[in-house]
């Protein structure tokens, strides 16, 4: 399980802001808020606003995953749940239900009804441990995908609802590129600073001390299975807003939208950015929307799965710790080749 | 002194044990079965499961999924039970297999080449993703799980562009092919002739093709020197490379003969019903169900899982069209809750 160890980087009690958040942290929100200021609306919505949902989807993973060292496959599929609710609370043009619920109430009930449904989920598949999450998880998701396909009493089908529209409040239309790419930053960096505070948190300590040693805790006196249940249901608030977003974005939901290519993507994405520290979903999924959207100039618009899946392959092969992992690997050496003598 | 005597339930005095209950109701319920499948039904049980022909066709249909379902799943078990390799890209073998078996039966009109291509080709594919992939990652089934992600993203997209979308579908012989009429009467006809029920007899021949396989599996795995070692291989990897075993070479063959079934099932399954993108997912949940349901590493379990599995699967189709795939679910999760390792699992 090497690839999944966190290194532990709380120090907490030192006093200026400037130490406690981090100088990299600050650069960097600074630079994400004045992005829209360089960025065309294709760069605003398209990169930027779909590589932080995505992002967000597979943040609940790596909280899972790295922290919690249980890989779970089921992140989209809560995700869409909550998508779907909106689609049949809210408001469709598919004249299938369509409560038309207002967003306040709406949003609430979708983000809780997916954690909910992540708890429910992780109930059934820490029932047993290590690698069997995995099978049990991608069971799950692709049981939900084929339910989803065949069922037209709730989910419509395989067409499914379209013609979802983001709320509209404060005299501002939330799908315009400008403030769906903020409030899209807003939720991820809420979420980012949620799992980063969790993971020094009394509850993120057990947690990873669970990971490493399960037995032990439960000798301690921890309820183990209660942590894991509790952080599916963490996980879940976060795949639940990022399916908002999501079909916000897309104006649709579809079985298509949580088949088991999907469902993979979302590990892809973690994976690729390294399951180590909760900015590496961030960096996986703006590095596979990029290829997502390049693709068709490298290998043509039919082959980016290939692309992507050899990517995947060679970050595994070559480092377990994704392009985190990369980078720490060969950041020393950059030091080490300034302060190396004669070099 | 009477207090130190154990207590002796009386047999004779009435009252049968548990074990004689449990097998008293086994009997009853196998005895309604066969009433179920060879009996002329009467009108009320016709009302409540639409007629005789749906109920006994879907049950003929469940238990010949089930035979493709263990075909699929035992090479799945067998690498996890040896390797802990979770292998996610089975189900991509199985759907190279359907396509390399299509290629070589149309291209030399020969079935059964195709057949025995579908196997071999795949067993090489699985001695050289061991060789090459999955021994320069041992121990590390996480590690191993991603890679085999990989390689089905990268297999389901390649596949795709060489045999498109389209469905295929592999001819059979003529000697497989036509219907055969059981000896099982569907229903009377009201001028009092029978009506016998037929069934394809190919999936007969699928159904005891995995019969006989099966068979073959186990006799392997508990009579031969080979099966003895991946016995001892499943229970302590460790300590059978200890006692002198070449591990190495035990895990290639284990692989090359669980790609090489997935490879055989392609194939069979491909002729059956048909070869498309997207049944590598369909398979893959299969064998993954099966196999979380049955238990990791047994065959017994994957034919019981597949049993369950193939049979909830076609009565649900018939029963309740639109809910088919959560009784799979349901099952996958009574299990879990049951018997967390699986029906024959073993707890480790």
């Amino acid at each position: 399980m090497s690839i999944l160890s966190v290194d532990q980087p709380a120090r907490a009690g030192s006093s200026s802001i400037m130490e406690r958040v981090g100088g990299a942290q600050i650069l960097l929100a600074i630079a994400l808020l004045l992005y829209p200021a360089v960025a065309s609306e294709f760069f605003l919505t398209q990169i930027g606003a779909y590589s932080l949902i995505w992002g967000l989807l597979a943040l609940s993973l790596m909280l899972l995953a790295g922290y919690g060292g249980m890989v779970s496959l089921a992140q989209i599929t809560s995700a869409g749940l909550a998508a779907y609710l909106v689609a049949i609370f809210g408001t469709n043009n598919m004249s299938i239900y369509g409560f038309g619920w207002p967003w306040w109430v709406l949003v609430p009930f979708a983000v809780l009804a997916a954690a909910v449904a992540s708890a429910l989920i992780g109930a059934i598949s820490v029932r047993t441990e290590g690698i069997y999450t995995i099978m049990i998880t991608l069971a799950i998701a692709t049981a939900f995908f084929y339910f989803a396909q065949q069922n037209y009493a709730f989910f419509n089908g395989h067409s499914g609802f379209a013609g979802i529209p983001a709320p509209q409040f404060w005299g501002i239309n939330w799908r315009d590129p400008l403030p769906f790419y903020y409030l899209c930053l807003f939720v991820a960096a809420v979420c980012y600073a949620a799992v980063l505070y969790c993971s020094r948190s009394t509850f993120g300590l057990a947690l990873q001390a669970i990971r490493d040693n399960p037995r032990r805790m439960r000798a301690i006196g921890y309820d183990v299975t209660f942590h894991k249940v509790v952080a599916y249901f963490y996980a879940g608030i976060i795949s639940g807003l990022a399916g908002v977003l999501l079909v916000w974005f897309n104006g649709r939901i579809s079985p298509g939208t949580v088949d088991v290519g999907q469902a993979i993507d979302v590990l892809v994405i973690a994976v690729i950015g390294g399951l180590r520290h909760p900015v590496g979903p961030f960096i996986g999924a703006v590095f596979v929307v990029l290829i997502q959207t390049f693709a068709i100039d490298i290998v043509g618009a039919e082959r980016y799965n290939t692309l992507i899946g050899l990517v995947f392959l060679a970050i595994v092969f070559v480092s377990p710790d994704g392009l985190l992992g990369l980078w720490g690997r060969i950041s020393p050496m950059l030091s080490q080749g300034t302060l190396r003598p004669g070099s | 002194m009477s207090l130190l005597e154990p207590q002796r339930t009386d047999l004779s005095a009435g009252g049968i044990t548990r074990r004689q209950a449990w097998a008293l109701l086994w009997a009853l319920l196998a005895a309604i079965f066969a009433w179920m499948i060879f009996a002329v039904w009467p009108d009320w049980l016709n009302a409540i499961l639409i007629s005789k022909k749906a109920f006994v066709s879907s049950i003929f249909n469940g238990v010949t999924l089930a035979g493709l379902y263990f075909l699929v799943a035992s090479g799945f078990t067998l690498v996890f039970g040896l390797m802990r390799n979770v292998n996610l890209a089975h189900g991509s073998l199985f759907l190279f297999g359907a396509y390399v078996g299509y290629e070589v039966s149309e291209r030399t009109g020969y079935w059964l080449l195709g057949v025995a291509a579908g196997f071999a080709v795949l067993a090489v594919v699985g001695l050289l993703m061991q060789v090459f992939v999955f021994r320069r990652l041992e121990g590390d089934e996480l590690r191993q799980t991603l890679v085999t992600i990989g390689i089905s993203i990268v297999a389901a997209d390649l596949m795709l562009a060489v045999w498109t979308g389209t469905t295929y579908q592999i001819g059979i012989p003529e000697w497989l092919d036509g219907a055969i009429k059981l000896p099982i009467i569907s229903a009377v006809r009201s001028n009092g002739t029978a009506v016998y029920l037929t069934y394809p007899f190919y999936r007969l021949v699928v159904l005891a093709t995995a019969i006989v396989i099966g068979i073959g599996l186990w006799l392997m795995l508990n009579r031969t020197r080979i099966g003895m070692m991946i016995r001892a291989g499943v229970d302590d990897r460790a300590m059978l490379s200890a006692s002198g075993v070449n591990v190495h070479l035990l895990f290639a063959v284990v692989f090359a003969i669980g790609a090489g079934l997935a490879g055989f099932a392609g194939v069979v399954g491909g002729s059956a019903l048909s070869v498309a993108p997207g049944e590598d997912v369909r398979y893959l949940l299969a064998s993954l169900v099966v196999v979380i349901v049955g238990g990791m590493g047994s065959i017994t379990g994957a034919a019981i899982g597949a049993l369950l599995v193939g049979v909830a699967e076609q009565i649900g189709l018939v029963y309740f069209p639109t809910y088919g795939i959560v009784v799979t679910f349901v099952i996958m999760v009574v299990t879990l809750a049951l018997r967390p390792q699986g029906i024959m699992g073993k707890a480790r």
